[in-house]
């Protein structure tokens, strides 16, 4: 396995698996924290023994770490009820509490929440009184940074449950060019059931593809393409596809989305709204060489192109001054 | 990876890719007796890979990659390239071994009889089963133990013994000198050698047994023996397991179902012949 084609083929086509190299297999959808996703699309598969046990034990761990998530937003909810903020839940905890097709094998690792940016004070002080810690000294550049220029807060971490918390108040950081409408989102989201909320199904789409193709340097990219091929198998519909063109743009956020459209279809034979996706081009099979840059043994290949990537990343995050600035401030200190 | 050693070791198979072969080779002689796993197909994988591309030349430092990693595991010296193996499989035991509860505690079985030894590192828990598995006793591991937690059996997971500082004189009085790694000098824990359990222990080690009794042994006391509370087993034992938590209520409800059956007992040992005794009296206790 000399990339990660052989993963996206088999969550893709289960009946395609085979006989394959199911060492490299294993690895690779580990490193890409895709074991619980695969091991419950071929859970109905005729596999050899020792993968079928290795797929069981990852579908066992997958049912903890949701019982895990779901613990840990209903602690968040807990502490934050008495302000009466929105408090919404965002990535995989979402996916999970709102029991989408996305959460089916979903690895949790932080609780993603967002509330108004008027709220951020109150939200921390009162998840620093209900026993989270700051994770790094709440002063400093960093902790500056994050404060001045990010979408979210520095992370808390839970003092007992070792669990972290991430607090958005919206979903790019506001040096990034585009600038998402988070009132509007707040506005939209949907009240579940059990008394949590999540986003509206566009947006969920919308925020997938911005935290991946808008932001950050596509590190585990196979599976946040993942989510978004089973966000939009789920949520297909002709009033979707119109919602989601329309709050795309008003989230300044349409050639991520586009871009994501193209390259789920492309990998994972999503099938999506061609206006809206556009033509898969030359940029795109870039994209597509970074997202597979993972070998059988679960390492990552291409330093180059995820180089040109991790560059891409910080030129999407800031002006180039700010970033000269950032890289200066971050060069002068030790690691 | 430029070379690969598949290795079979109790129920749990591995793959090691290595950018340099002596590692590898050291492994698969300390190793040779073991079966190969099934078509070649692994439970976990573990890289032994340069630390940066140069470092496999100049001043060669592997460091230790796989499934499942620390963030912050210091590279070794080359030298103890088979320390990193061990700690690279270790690692994935600790980490990613989903499937069985995993104590961190030496085992051992006569007449169908488990016993389980966990206590802190220099109790004697991994000296006490090594010596077990050469006096009549089939060794089950020296490091971790997998209980079942469908079956509420112990599976053996019998790697390489690795003996540590003063052990290593006790085992090369008994032990045949082809059974033995080399000796690696100036490690994190002192001087250790790798010592291959005999051919009982791995012929067998496919075998589950039942647990019969757990032990906290500790070294260097005049002798004693204290029962030991259900409470404070079902303490020490989730301390003692790495993937406790993660389990969740299938850990719990094999833990309690390993405590409610069996009897557990803290002995202090002046020495090691004075705890193999004592085992002996237990075993023919339970036996009666």
């Amino acid at each position: 396995m000399r990339n990660a084609r052989l993963l996206v083929q088999v969550l893709r086509d289960p009946a395609s698996a085979g006989e394959c190299d199911w060492s490299g297999l294993v690895s690779a959808a580990r490193a890409e924290q895709l074991i619980g996703s695969l091991a419950f699309r071929m859970a109905d598969r005729p596999v050899p023994p020792r993968v079928a046990e290795i797929f069981e034990a990852a579908r066992f761990d997958a049912a903890q770490a949701r019982t895990q998530a779901l613990w840990e937003a209903e602690m968040a909810r807990r502490a934050l009820a008495p302000l009466g903020v929105p408090m919404i839940l965002m990535k995989g905890t979402a996916f999970h509490a709102a029991d989408l097709d996305a959460s089916v094998g979903r690895s949790v690792g932080d609780l993603d929440i967002m509330v108004p940016r008027r709220s951020l004070d109150e939200v921390e002080a009162a998840l620093l009184q209900a026993g989270w810690e700051h994770v790094k000294a709440a002063e400093g550049y960093d902790d500056g940074y994050y404060r001045q220029w990010m979408h979210e807060l520095p992370p808390l971490i839970h003092r007992s449950r070792d669990r972290m918390i991430d607090i958005h108040h919206t979903i790019l950081p506001l040096t990034a060019r585009p600038t998402p409408d988070a009132q509007a989102m707040l506005d939209a989201s949907v009240k579940l059931e059990n008394g949590l909320r999540i986003l509206c199904p566009a947006d969920i789409v919308i925020h997938a593809a911005a935290h991946l193709f808008a932001d950050g340097d596509l590190a585990g990219g196979l599976r946040n393409l993942w989510d978004i091929d089973r966000l939009l198998r789920e949520f297909a519909s002709p009033g979707f596809w119109r919602t989601l063109a329309e709050r795309s743009r008003l989230h300044q956020l349409r050639p991520a989305v586009a871009r994501a459209l193209r390259l789920s279809n492309r990998l994972y034979g999503t099938p999506v709204d061609r206006s809206l996706a556009g033509r898969f081009g030359l940029a795109d099979r870039l994209f597509e060489a970074r997202l597979l840059a993972r070998n059988g043994w679960g390492q990552e290949r291409r330093k180059l192109l995820r180089f040109a990537f991790y560059l891409r990343g910080h030129w999407l995050r800031m002006p180039p001054l700010m970033l000269a600035r950032h890289l200066w401030m971050k060069a002068r200190r030790p690691a | 990876m430029r070379h690969r050693l598949d290795l079979q070791i109790g129920p749990v198979a591995f793959r090691l890719g290595s950018a340099w072969c002596e590692p590898l080779d050291v492994l698969a002689r300390l190793y040779e007796p073991y079966p190969a796993p099934r078509d070649r197909i692994c439970d976990f994988t573990v890289r032994l890979e340069p630390e940066k591309p140069w470092r496999r030349f100049v001043r060669p430092s592997v460091a230790i990659k796989g499934d499942y990693v620390l963030p912050d595991a210091a590279p070794m010296a080359l030298a103890h390239g088979l320390l990193a193996a061990e700690m690279g499989m270790n690692l994935q035991m600790a980490l990613g071994q989903k499937r069985y509860l995993l104590l961190h505690a030496s085992s051992a079985e006569k007449d169908g009889r488990a016993i389980l030894m966990t206590g802190e590192s220099g109790a004697g828990k991994s000296t006490l089963a090594a010596l077990l598995g050469e006096r009549g006793w089939r060794l089950m591991g020296d490091e971790f133990a997998l209980l079942d937690v469908a079956s509420g059996k112990l599976l053996p997971f019998p790697r390489a013994v690795s003996l540590k500082n003063g052990a290593i004189k006790v085992m090369e009085a008994e032990v045949a000198p082809e059974r033995f790694g080399p000796r690696l000098e100036g490690t994190p824990k002192g001087v250790i050698r790798h010592m291959q359990p005999n051919r009982e222990a791995i012929g067998r080690m496919a075998e589950s047994a039942r647990p019969a009794l757990i032990l906290f042994p500790r070294f260097g006391q005049a002798p004693a023996i204290r029962a030991v509370g259900a409470a404070e087993v079902f303490m020490r034992l989730t301390q003692a397991s790495t993937n406790y938590v993660n389990l969740g209520r299938r850990g719990f409800d094999a833990l309690n179902r390993l405590i409610a059956g069996v009897p557990a007992l803290a002995i202090d040992y002046p020495d090691t012949d004075t705890a193999i005794g004592l085992v002996e009296d237990f075993r023919q206790e339970l036996a009666a």
